[in-house]
């Protein structure tokens, strides 16, 4: 079997008495995408810094590419890249000259730094800014640059602390296309979000973390059916057709002017087998049908329990 | 999107020992073009000390000079500018360290320095790059410094060993100094207090033989001012430029040396440590 490049076991790290991660257990398969999703002060960014050296763990064992943060921390350094909340770029530099350190600093020699940096500066759309200093760019080309300065050499394990917030919509669908083209090339990605989106688009498993303990993983889909609110939709051709169907399924909502109707689902082919076949006996017509799971927001607010995000400093 | 990922760096984990050099090395580049690109805090770094040469010459050197033992009091103004010229290079050299602070400082706050924690290069690189790249600053203010002096008549009496050994110091004294101040620029809590610890630095040679002979001072201060490191920072240099006596000057500037770099250097790798891994 394959060691997990992320492998988490009863991590804890509090600062005073307050307990900011309290027992943590993650697992995250080599190149694959993993969402840590969680509302502010959940403690994602402590434990990206844990897994990443920059903060030392309290209790617990973690390991990244099979080395240990607290008994090897240059190994670990040395199969990691971070892009981080924090801007990690040079700001008295230019974007080249950020990119040329950070070759230098991985010992790239000097022919293949100067391929490196020319290939990245074309990768992420920074050529014409490459000499301006940096002073000049905007969010998201600081942070496209940020992402570019980590993947100077090849880490086999990224992590990317919060890498859109505060991007526009277009440099955001920018950020995640390079990140689907990392995993694509087998790097392991562990993402941390407040954007439901986010991680509904790029990561294959998702961990949910509140309060310094992991309250929910799995894949996005079995996220949503663990939460309730999922249903099947069923529109009739008429009142009457609506009444029976009502009367018919138990727990369901009919909608009297939409003439629609709502039977409460697990979002599973067996519900709407069972479904449709005892409307099909007690020949009522349906005009139309949907199935609504829930999305990540239900799942979100479900599991954190909290009617939206706090906004507490992470 | 094409390859993202590039090649390789090394085969296996790179370990940082093996490139301590290098990597101290491009950390000084880095260093010398944040100066280049933004040359503000040096040119004030040279502007300070040629200020208070020409205060001293021209506004107290008469009098400071005539008073000068064996000087004739109408040629006092001369006689003081090769009086004061070591203290004024030694007051560069201390007065940098505000600069190293300030910008170590400043530097602990980008966002490039957690970067660093989080790659595989050896503490002592990072730190040994902004060493590096201000003593390079802080001889460059000397030679500017120096060539003003020279400009308003300082006209030293070395010989090209002599100049050699003088360099040789200069460089010796400015790299522990440096050592100090980046120590002293991690400790601060903020930018705006960094500077406040090597502006004791900066007193020193007042406290010392650097604008007036000790022996004009009263005898708890001359006891200060003769165990004090940068007297006999100042009286080598007097000695080597200016021939006058040296005597154990010479070797104890260089233990003082030895031992500034040695604490500069624990101090700023614990705090760097501490700072580094919370």
């Amino acid at each position: 079997m394959n060691i997990p490049a992320i492998d988490v076991r009863g991590l804890r790290k509090s600062y005073g008495d307050k307990a900011v991660l309290d027992g943590v257990d993650l697992t995250v398969a080599p190149g694959t995408v993993t969402a840590l999703l969680g509302p502010n002060g959940a403690g994602k960014t402590t434990t990206v810094h844990i897994l990443s050296t920059l903060i030392r763990l309290d209790g617990g064992v973690a390991f990244v590419n099979g080395c240990d943060v607290a008994r090897d921390p240059d190994g670990v350094r040395a199969a990691i890249g971070l892009t981080g909340q924090f801007s990690a770029v040079d700001g008295l530099l230019s974007g080249e000259e950020n990119l040329q350190l950070m070759a230098r600093l991985r010992h790239l020699g000097a022919k293949r730094s100067k391929t490196r940096v020319a290939e990245l500066l074309e990768q992420f759309d920074l050529v014409e800014a490459a000499r301006k200093p940096l002073a000049t760019y905007s969010g998201g080309m600081r942070r496209r640059l940020d992402l570019a300065m980590t993947l100077v050499a090849t880490p086999s394990v990224i992590f990317l602390d919060e890498p859109t917030t505060g991007l526009d919509p277009r440099s955001r669908h920018t950020m995640w296309d390079i990140v689907r083209a990392l995993v694509v090339e087998g790097t392991t990605v562990l993402l941390t979000t407040q954007h439901l989106d986010e991680a509904d688009q790029l990561a294959d498993r998702i961990a949910v973390l509140d309060g310094g303990r992991i309250v929910a993983e799995g894949t996005p889909e079995q996220l949503k059916r663990l939460v309730p609110g999922g249903h099947i939709r069923l529109r009739f051709a008429d009142a009457d057709g609506l009444g029976r169907a009502a009367s018919l399924l138990a727990d369901s909502t009919p909608e009297d002017a939409a003439l629609e109707l709502a039977v409460p689902s697990d979002g599973g082919v067996g519900t709407l087998r069972t479904v449709l076949s005892r409307l099909d006996e007690a020949h009522i017509e349906v005009d139309d049908l949907s199935i609504h799971t829930p999305d990540l927001d239900d799942v979100f607010f479900a599991l954190t329990g909290r009617a939206e995000p706090e906004d507490t400093p992470s | 999107m094409t390859t993202l990922t590039g090649p390789q760096p090394t085969a296996g984990g790179v370990r940082p020992h093996g490139y301590v050099v290098a990597d101290a090395v491009t950390m000084m580049r880095r260093n010398l073009l944040h100066m280049i690109r933004y040359p503000g805090l040096s040119v004030f770094t040279i502007l300070g000390p040629v200020v208070i040469l020409l205060m001293f010459v021209y506004v107290f050197g008469g009098t400071l000079g005539a008073g000068l033992p064996g000087v004739d009091p109408a040629g006092g103004r001369e006689a003081y500018i090769a009086y004061v010229m070591p203290g004024i290079l030694l007051i560069t050299i201390a007065g940098s360290a505000g600069g190293t602070a300030t910008t170590v400082s400043m530097d602990m706050t980008e966002g490039i320095t957690a970067r660093f924690r989080s790659m595989a290069i050896s503490r002592a690189s990072v730190l040994a790059g902004h060493v590096l790249g201000n003593t390079i600053q802080a001889l460059i203010a000397v030679t500017l410094v120096l060539g003003v002096g020279v400009l308003i008549g300082f006209r030293p009496a070395a010989d090209l060993l002599e100049w050699f050994a003088v360099a040789g110091l200069l460089i010796f004294i400015s790299f522990a100094i440096t050592w100090i101040a980046v120590a002293m620029g991690m400790q601060a809590k903020s930018v705006e207090t960094a500077s406040n610890w090597p502006l004791l630095l900066t007193f020193l040679p007042f406290l010392g033989s650097g604008f007036v002979p000790t022996e004009s001072m009263p005898t708890w201060l001359q006891w200060f001012a003769q165990f004090q490191p940068f007297t006999p920072f100042i009286e080598t240099v007097r000695a080597l430029l200016l021939g006058t006596p040296l005597g154990w000057n010479g070797v104890l500037a260089v233990i003082w040396c030895v031992v500034i770099t040695g604490i500069g250097y624990a101090w700023s790798m614990t705090i760097y440590e501490r700072k580094s891994v919370r």
